[in-house]
């Protein structure tokens, strides 16, 4: 009978010996199908999407990046606002969701106590199951108007001489769409950071309480340095979602295409715009630079990722090293 | 046991497949404007009892979608809440006709603390919408309301965020009656607003505006009266002060000069009682219809929506066409081919 080393111990009995051998061949093939597949659609969506903004690629060029003019009725179309919002927008969700959610996550992994972890992660993934529309529709009623009358001002009181500020408050800003993201991408990072926390294993820890260290210092050096790996991959998955969300966000932001340097002020996403201005783009040039800016926002995406990886590659380092 | 699951389930779906091919209901697709959506909805019900033998299929995706569609016939017809431009029109294979069905308008609402009534004109809105006039106790807006209690308050302007045919009428409007806003911005479904907040939908500005002391925006006559929100009277092209009302938007339509392609706009128009920013909404329609008993149906259905329908328009905040401009269609319709 002929034998290899990967059918003989591990493959389970099948009829005819080369039904074992096409059975294992087909589901490689058939895996690596399907994984090829995934990058082919997003190269397809790039090529769909270059193919229809052609109209502005050959008309702007480069320049379509750098200026700031949009202006439908002229035909001149510029995606810096856009691409300044998505990223500011998301740089505020991060500042302010990252360490709540690292910080729910140790809680629920390391200082709970046992009967209130279940329920407690049973409330933070409902909150994932909320809509976006339903979460905009809670933003513009509750949530505005609180940070016009309230936070907002207390801000500006406070925190007034920085230009970051400053300006008159109108409550959708930059800065409530900030927010709102935040609260979109805080169970996601929440939950994925929990799973790699309780995946540390505890000899770690009892490793560090062995050494007399705090409970503190068994967290920080056991734990999170164990685990900055998976929490950074954790921090760029919400990243992801909150680069792309969008109807959350278009009811707080303010709608209005400007660099501003208040967080007051109101400013607009590449999501945003295309969520707006698609349905209604009559002519062929506008169509197309809707296309664009969906084309940009692949690109920031890719682009963003690929900075993550990177630093990951330089700072991330080994997990299992030890910490000083 | 699995046999007889199986057969169960063919004799099921042979069944179904029965039923769906004795019912033969003919389907008629279209899409386009949101604006005339729930009119629309209303008479594709009561035609369903006129005529059960055909169903409409209306889906609301905007009025570019709707232009784009019928261009590539992918729909039977198409509605838009703007004409046409010469170059959209010039790429249909075959003459494409404009259908106007209903009118609405659109007004100027406001969020002034003891809400008093304003009067305003063409000039005004226009100098507050380009950020010229940024208080509400300027003297252009004091002089023409000399009893209202105006405050010391920063005007804050509300527009939409979406492309949207409201915004086309009332940009149309302005370009109309300040040529330095024909000249900055245009006329168009979505511009380059000089200044204010973006706000999705009539419900997004009428929100805004309801939530910001001292705000400005525009939105449909129906949606006003239906959530009950002020609105300013304007002074038409004839210099009387207009209240928005449906009688006013078919004064407008009645005085107004309408080419025989039906492409027209009818803001700011001579008449005096007028009121000056309405427009209309229309079906676009091939003039040669590819399939005889679709074209049938659908020249049936437009000969009823143009009698009996816009009867029903008032119900819901609609403004029905006038005799005079209702004749001229019917006489248009007759000249579709099947």
């Amino acid at each position: 009978m002929k034998q290899t080393a990967a059918t003989s111990i591990v493959a389970p009995r099948s009829a005819s010996v080369a039904g074992r051998h096409f059975g294992d061949r087909a589901f490689k093939w058939l895996t690596l199908a399907m994984a090829i597949s995934v990058f082919v659609l997003v190269v397809m969506i790039g090529v769909e999407l270059a193919k229809g903004s052609h109209l502005t690629l050959k008309k702007f060029g480069w320049s379509f990046l750098g200026d700031s003019n949009w202006d439908p009725v002229n035909e001149q179309f510029g995606a810096m606002p856009f691409i300044f919002g998505t990223l500011v927008s998301s740089a505020i969700a991060l500042v302010i969701a990252v360490p709540l959610s690292i910080a729910t996550a140790v809680f629920l992994t390391e200082l709970a106590p046992r009967w209130l972890r279940k329920p407690l992660t049973f409330f933070i993934e409902l909150l994932a199951a909320v809509p976006s529309v339903i979460l905009g529709l809670w933003g513009i009623f509750v949530m505005v108007p609180w940070l016009r009358e309230h936070l907002f001002p207390a801000l500006r009181n406070t925190l007034g001489f920085l230009p970051l500020f400053k300006g008159p408050i109108y409550g959708v800003s930059m800065l409530a769409g900030g927010i709102i993201v935040a609260i979109m991408i805080l169970p996601i990072i929440t939950s994925v950071s929990r799973e790699i926390l309780r995946s540390v294993p505890d000899l770690q820890r009892e490793a560090a309480y062995a050494l007399g260290a705090t409970r503190w210092e068994v967290t920080r050096i056991a734990v999170l340095s164990y685990a900055k790996k998976g929490l950074f991959g954790a921090v760029i998955l919400g990243l992801g979602r909150a680069l792309g969300e969008t109807m959350a966000v278009t009811m707080v932001i303010g709608n209005r295409p400007e660099i501003a340097k208040s967080l007051f002020a109101p400013g607009y996403t590449l999501a945003s715009v295309i969520a707006n201005e698609f349905t209604e783009a009559t002519s062929d040039m506008y169509l197309s630079a809707l296309f664009e800016i969906g084309l940009v926002l692949l690109g920031v995406t890719i682009l963003v990722n690929a900075v993550a990886q990177l630093l990951l590659k330089t700072f991330g380092g080994n997990s299992a090293n030890a910490h000083p | 046991m699995k046999t007889k699951v199986f057969t169960t389930i063919v004799g099921a779906a042979f069944a179904l497949a029965t039923t769906f091919h004795a019912s033969a209901q003919l389907l008629i697709n279209g899409a386009g404007a949101t604006f005339p959506y729930p009119i629309y909805s209303k008479w594709f019900d009561e035609y369903s009892k006129v005529d059960p033998s055909v169903r409409f299929n209306y889906q609301s995706i905007g009025s570019g979608g709707g232009q784009k569609q019928i261009l590539e016939q992918t729909v039977d017809f198409g509605a838009s809440d703007g004409p046409m431009s010469d170059a959209s029109l010039a790429k249909a294979s075959s003459p494409l006709l404009h259908i106007p069905t209903v009118a609405g308008a659109v007004v100027i609402t406001y969020n002034i603390p003891g809400a008093p009534k304003l009067k305003l004109d063409g000039a005004t809105i226009a100098a507050i919408f380009t950020g010229d006039v940024a208080k509400w106790n300027d003297p252009k807006i004091a002089t023409l309301n000399p009893e209202a209690k105006l405050p010391n308050l920063d005007i804050i302007v509300v527009h939409r965020s979406d492309g949207s045919g409201t915004s086309y009428i009332f940009t149309d409007y302005l370009s109309s009656v300040s040529p330095e806003w024909a000249r900055r911005v245009g006329r168009n479904t979505s511009v380059k607003w000089p200044t204010g907040l973006g706000a999705k939908g009539n419900e997004g500005v009428a929100g805004q505006v309801k939530q910001l002391d001292g705000a400005i925006g525009y939105i449909e006559l129906a949606f006003a009266h239906q959530n009950k929100l002020p609105f300013a009277d304007l002074k038409n092209a004839a210099g009387k002060s207009i209240t928005p009302s449906l009688d006013s938007i078919t004064q407008a339509l009645t005085t107004a000069k309408i080419p025989d392609d039906f492409r027209f706009s009818i803001v700011n128009p001579a008449g005096e009682n007028a009121y000056p920013i309405a427009g209309a909404t229309w079906l676009l329609v091939y003039q040669q219809q590819k399939d005889a008993t679709k074209g049938k149906k659908l020249v049936e259905f437009l000969n009823w929506a143009l009698t009996k329908g816009e009867t029903q328009a008032a119900t819901l905040d609609y403004a029905p066409l006038p005799d005079s401009l209702r004749e001229r269609v019917l006489a248009k319709i007759k000249t579709i081919k099947y």
